[in-house]
């Protein structure tokens, strides 16, 4: 092992990041705590038998025996963690596993039909061409499920690092509004974005910011029944950067707001049945912008709308 | 006719870019392995080298950087562009195929068929 393999094995926070668990469950830190208690524990026994009791045999006993079980105890305590440690390592590892030896046979598939689709092969009947629609929407959220899995999987082993660097906000939703614009015009709703003249710039990863407003812009599209209208807004707040997207959708039943960051929950709005998604997105959103150090919240009314905002901090 | 070398074990793909690439023109062969990859590579003399490598990296005998090393380190060979066309997307995998000298990196899922034609094409610079 070379001396920055060793290291990175004395780097416990590095080590603890790896299983995705939080500091106190973490067998590595919990090790050096118990480690610490049991030596102050020693200590102080001794000190304060010394001072009690005359034999010191029996203050050497004594505190003996307390460090044994002090140790037992730690022992038993890490080993347990270690366990959840693991299997919680194993499970993110597992999902990466299996989600790459997923996505090459999808991504056979997706090609095998656009190359079907585009008719260079050979003439498409109508009919044949509704059934290829089918395969690829279908491809297509197998597609985006698998990649959401991932970005988990990256997110809770420490593997999704921020390439940060400086720059607007801004044209960032142009684009992304832009790239919606179908899918608005065909739910008919109208996207509304006036940027002020002095937007800061943020420092923070584009690209997973770019994930987190893609997701919260596709949500307020897909989430309005029959017409509406969504509006986008960016302004300096508290010395941060505050974004806010408010729609005129149905809302989510306060029964389920409390469960809205989770993983894999998808609410039973009206809309519920009607919509496709992972259930991921807004998971992955909170966990992005809370790692390049800002907050996100929202509030909702059933039948009213919701509005979604989130705060990164201006360099 | 421009000549691009698919170094892909999953032969359902080879089938689908054998026929894309020989609609746009292209003449595609086919190395289900790294060590195939290389040999066809750097054909014996008289037969034309390819224009082009499209390279998937999770490969049979050879892994897919180790084949890019060899191809970048050979003479014959180091000039041909590279796009690296992988479902591996793993920290470092991206900066390692470029520093290795690969043209492009293309993540499978990421790309339509349409779009990675595209980069075949600005790659033969066309």
């Amino acid at each position: 092992m070379n001396s920055k393999e060793i290291f990175s094995q004395l780097n416990i926070f590095a080590q603890c990041k790896k299983y995705g668990l939080p500091l106190w469950q973490c067998p590595h830190f919990l090790f050096l705590l118990m480690g610490l208690i049991i030596i102050g524990s020693t200590l102080g026994f001794y000190l304060i038998g010394s001072r009690y009791i005359q034999d010191p045999q029996a203050v050497a006993l004594i505190t003996l025996l307390v460090t044994a079980i002090l140790f037992i105890i730690a022992f038993i305590v890490t080993r347990s963690f270690e366990r959840l440690a693991e299997a919680n390592r194993m499970k993110s590892e597992f999902i990466s596993v299996v989600s790459h030896q997923l996505r090459s046979p999808l991504s056979n598939l997706r090609w095998t039909i656009e190359l079907l689709n585009s008719g260079k092969v050979d003439s498409v009947s109508e009919k044949q061409l509704e059934y290829f629609k089918v395969l690829k929407e279908n491809s297509d959220r197998m597609r985006e499920l698998i990649s959401d899995l991932l970005i988990i999987s990256r997110i809770e082993t420490a593997k999704f690092p921020l390439k940060k660097k400086e720059f607007s906000l801004v044209e960032l939703i142009k684009e992304l509004i832009k790239g919606l614009e179908p899918l608005a015009k065909a739910s008919n709703v109208e996207v509304k974005f006036e940027p002020k003249a002095d937007s800061p710039k943020i420092f923070a990863d584009p690209s997973q910011i770019q994930l987190v407003i893609e997701n919260l812009l596709d949500n307020a599209i897909r989430y309005i029944k029959e017409k509406g209208k969504v509006e986008i807004k960016l302004k300096r707040k508290d010395g941060s950067l505050y974004f806010e997207i408010e729609d005129t959708g149905v809302g989510i039943p306060e029964e389920d707001q409390k469960y809205i960051f989770q993983k894999f929950f998808r609410s039973e709005n009206v809309m519920r049945y009607q919509t496709q998604g992972s259930g991921l997105g807004l998971y992955i959103a909170k966990s992005i912008i809370e790692r390049s150090g800002g907050k996100i919240g929202f509030k909702s009314e059933e039948n009213k709308g919701s509005t979604f905002w989130f705060t990164l901090p201006i360099k | 006719m421009k000549k691009i070398l698919f170094i892909e074990d999953e032969s359902a793909l080879q089938k689908t870019f054998g026929e894309i690439l020989s609609q746009e023109g292209y003449e595609m062969i086919s190395a289900l392995d790294g060590e195939i990859g290389l040999r066809l590579a750097n054909p014996p003399a008289g037969e034309k080298k390819p224009d082009l490598i499209l390279l998937d990296l999770v490969l049979p005998k050879i892994h897919g950087f180790e084949v890019l090393k060899k191809l970048k380190a050979d003479i014959e060979t180091k000039d041909i562009p590279v796009i690296v066309l992988t479902n591996l997307e793993g920290i470092g995998d991206v900066d390692k195929a470029l520093g290795l000298g690969a043209t492009t990196y293309l993540v499978k899922a990421q790309y339509g068929l349409e779009e990675v034609v595209e980069k075949i094409k600005k790659a033969l610079g066309e």
